[in-house]
């Protein structure tokens, strides 16, 4: 757009103002994790701390197996996410790629799914999965979340846009159906799979109430029970439980800034035409 | 290059690799790619979507077991009772806002970040970062930004009030750490579509004397609607599912003023052990939401074309 000197000025500073409004209470938690408790329940209220206390992070990491549950949702995140790109694209493969008999019919089954909320079956799942004797385990966290139709969907759209000389050319060379999805379809969707790789690690970092509702011991608990047991537990110390945020929120933030110019891209190609 | 990809389709040199000659591995090897997928739809989509139906029509035992068929009743005493009447309103009064701000929100950063000044990508980044941020790691942050006495937000504003725990504000301020939270979204789906706005329009209507706000009325909006549309159909569909906010910020209170459905699912599951009345509300919860969507592709369809 066409503008002059003066709105330019205008608009970089109300961006300013705008950001700074959005990223406020995350820096507000990180100066908060690093004040005294007197800084913290002084009035008025200080908005940065007159040092460093690191006091509050080994506090938190004493008062709560921080590590550990970031070692849990790491681990759950991973496997989710590895599982869901995996299932996810090789129905995608067959539903783009190959031909079979009622094609259309299973690929509308799987879109379907989109439309049952996850909450609205939640509780089923959680009878199904305590009916198994499985709470209180990786494979509870885990097994329901190992596809999603958003994978398939999306998996499908890159795979459509390879173009089909390729499969016809791999034919002739006798490239058996598989070795052309592992070593030339998937390798050529690298964009695709690393938008949708961050999408689902951070929906499965930052689910709460599946976890809540299958594990109850310390050792499964994810992040982010354990920051509400943190919070429920010691209700009135600010700063350790700010040191809890920010650890919970470093990894989540570092994969966010890692992988935004994939996920952006991924996320607007298929949905957004004009 | 397509006319010798259909020739190498048809070719007589490779009569093997034609459709009509599969061998059995060849017809059977799709469903080899799908089973997978399949299997865990069938599994943790179909089989609980249909045992939540099934249960809403009974009653069970504490542990889930089944005990009788009840019919419809568990629907009868969920739409005449109080509290769940109560829980429908607050669950729509607090989609409706939070899809009103959420793309309100979007919109406003979305054209922020569009205009060309310097540092745009640091902007880009911030406005979209709430994407990160856990409802959980977001709940907990604003517990203490809301705290009545040593908080930031009540000394900022210059203002003596008890955001969660006032029943007339409660709601209100779960919407806007809700709201906070969905920027990231909304926001990079906005600027996507912005930035396929084509510039000659704009440029034309400020041939025309247009200003910056009548630009964007009477130019921006249309062109974007359809992914406003999408946009709302996403938001009214995590919003009738929030949960972690409401848990960990308010608990539902004070005096029911924030107990949305997902909440009181939660609770009649969980804590009374009622799980057939439970699935009656996912069962409601999973056709209003059908409704809404259904709703909202008829109209996209009248308005945007």
């Amino acid at each position: 757009m066409v503008q002059n000197k003066s709105t330019k000025w205008i608009l970089l500073a109300v961006n300013c103002v705008v950001a700074l409004c959005i990223v406020l209470p995350i820096l507000y938690a990180f100066s908060v994790s690093l004040m005294t408790p007197s800084e913290i329940f002084q009035y008025p209220p200080r908005l940065l701390p007159s040092g460093l206390y690191t006091q509050n992070y080994t506090d938190a990491l004493r008062m709560a197996p921080i590590f550990r549950f970031i070692l849990n949702s790491l681990f759950v995140a991973t496997v989710v996410t590895i599982g869901q790109l995996f299932t996810g694209a090789l129905a995608a493969y067959a539903f783009s790629i190959l031909e079979f008999k009622g094609k259309k019919a299973i690929f509308m089954l799987m879109l379907c799914t989109m439309m049952i909320p996850s909450q609205a079956i939640i509780i089923a799942n959680y009878l199904t999965i305590s009916g198994l004797g499985m709470t209180d385990s990786y494979q509870a966290l885990i097994l329901p979340y190992l596809t999603s139709a958003f994978c398939v969907f999306n998996m499908r759209q890159a795979f459509l846009q390879l173009p089909t000389e390729l499969n016809e050319a791999a034919k002739i060379d006798g490239c058996s159906t598989f070795r052309f999805f592992i070593s030339i379809a998937l390798p050529l969707t690298k964009p695709s799979l690393g938008a949708l790789g961050v999408y689902t690690f951070l929906q499965s970092w930052n689910q709460y109430l599946w976890p809540l509702l299958v594990t109850d011991s310390k050792e499964y608990r994810t992040v982010q029970i354990g920051m509400g047991m943190l919070q429920n537990a010691e209700g009135n110390a600010f700063g350790p439980i700010m040191a809890g945020v920010i650890m919970v929120l470093a990894p989540s933030i570092l994969a966010f800034i890692l992988g935004q110019k994939q996920l952006v891209a991924g996320l607007t190609a298929g949905a957004v035409k004009g | 290059m397509k006319k010798s990809a259909v020739a190498a389709k048809t070719s007589p040199q490779n009569p093997q690799k034609n459709a009509i000659h599969k061998t059995p591995f060849q017809k059977i090897e799709p469903y080899l790619y799908i089973t997978p997928a399949l299997i865990l739809f069938c599994c943790f989509v179909f089989f609980p979507f249909a045992k939540t139906l099934f249960l809403s029509l009974h009653s069970t035992t504490p542990k889930g077991e089944i005990s009788k068929f009840v019919g419809f009743s568990n629907f009868t005493s969920l739409l005449t009772s109080e509290a769940f009447r109560n829980s429908l309103f607050v669950t729509v009064k607090y989609s409706l806002m939070v899809v009103f701000f959420s793309i309100a929100a979007g919109f406003i950063t979305g054209v922020l970040a569009n205009e060309k000044i310097p540092g745009t990508g640091l902007f880009r980044t911030i406005y979209s970062l709430p994407m990160a941020i856990s409802s959980a790691a977001a709940s907990i942050i604003f517990i203490f930004v809301f705290h009545p006495s040593i908080g930031i937000l009540n000394y900022l504003l210059g203002t003596d009030i008890g955001w969660l725990i006032s029943d007339k504000w409660a709601l209100f301020s779960v919407v806007m750490v809700t709201v906070w939270m969905n920027i990231g979204l909304n926001f990079i789906f906005i600027l996507a579509a912005l930035q396929s706005v084509p510039p000659e329009l704009y440029e034309s209507a400020s041939l025309e004397g247009a200003g910056f706000f009548r630009k964007h009325l009477s130019i921006t909006l249309p062109c974007i609607s359809p992914t406003l549309f999408f946009l709302l159909i996403i938001n009214v569909i995590n919003s009738f599912q929030s949960f972690a906010q409401i848990n960990l910020m308010t608990k539902g209170g004070p005096g029911q003023s924030t107990y949305v459905i997902v909440y009181s699912i939660y609770q009649e599951a969980f804590f009374n052990n009622r799980f057939g009345l439970a699935c009656a509300e996912s069962v409601i919860l999973f056709f209003i939401i059908l409704a809404l969507t259904l709703v909202q592709f008829r109209l996209e369809k009248k308005v945007t074309y």
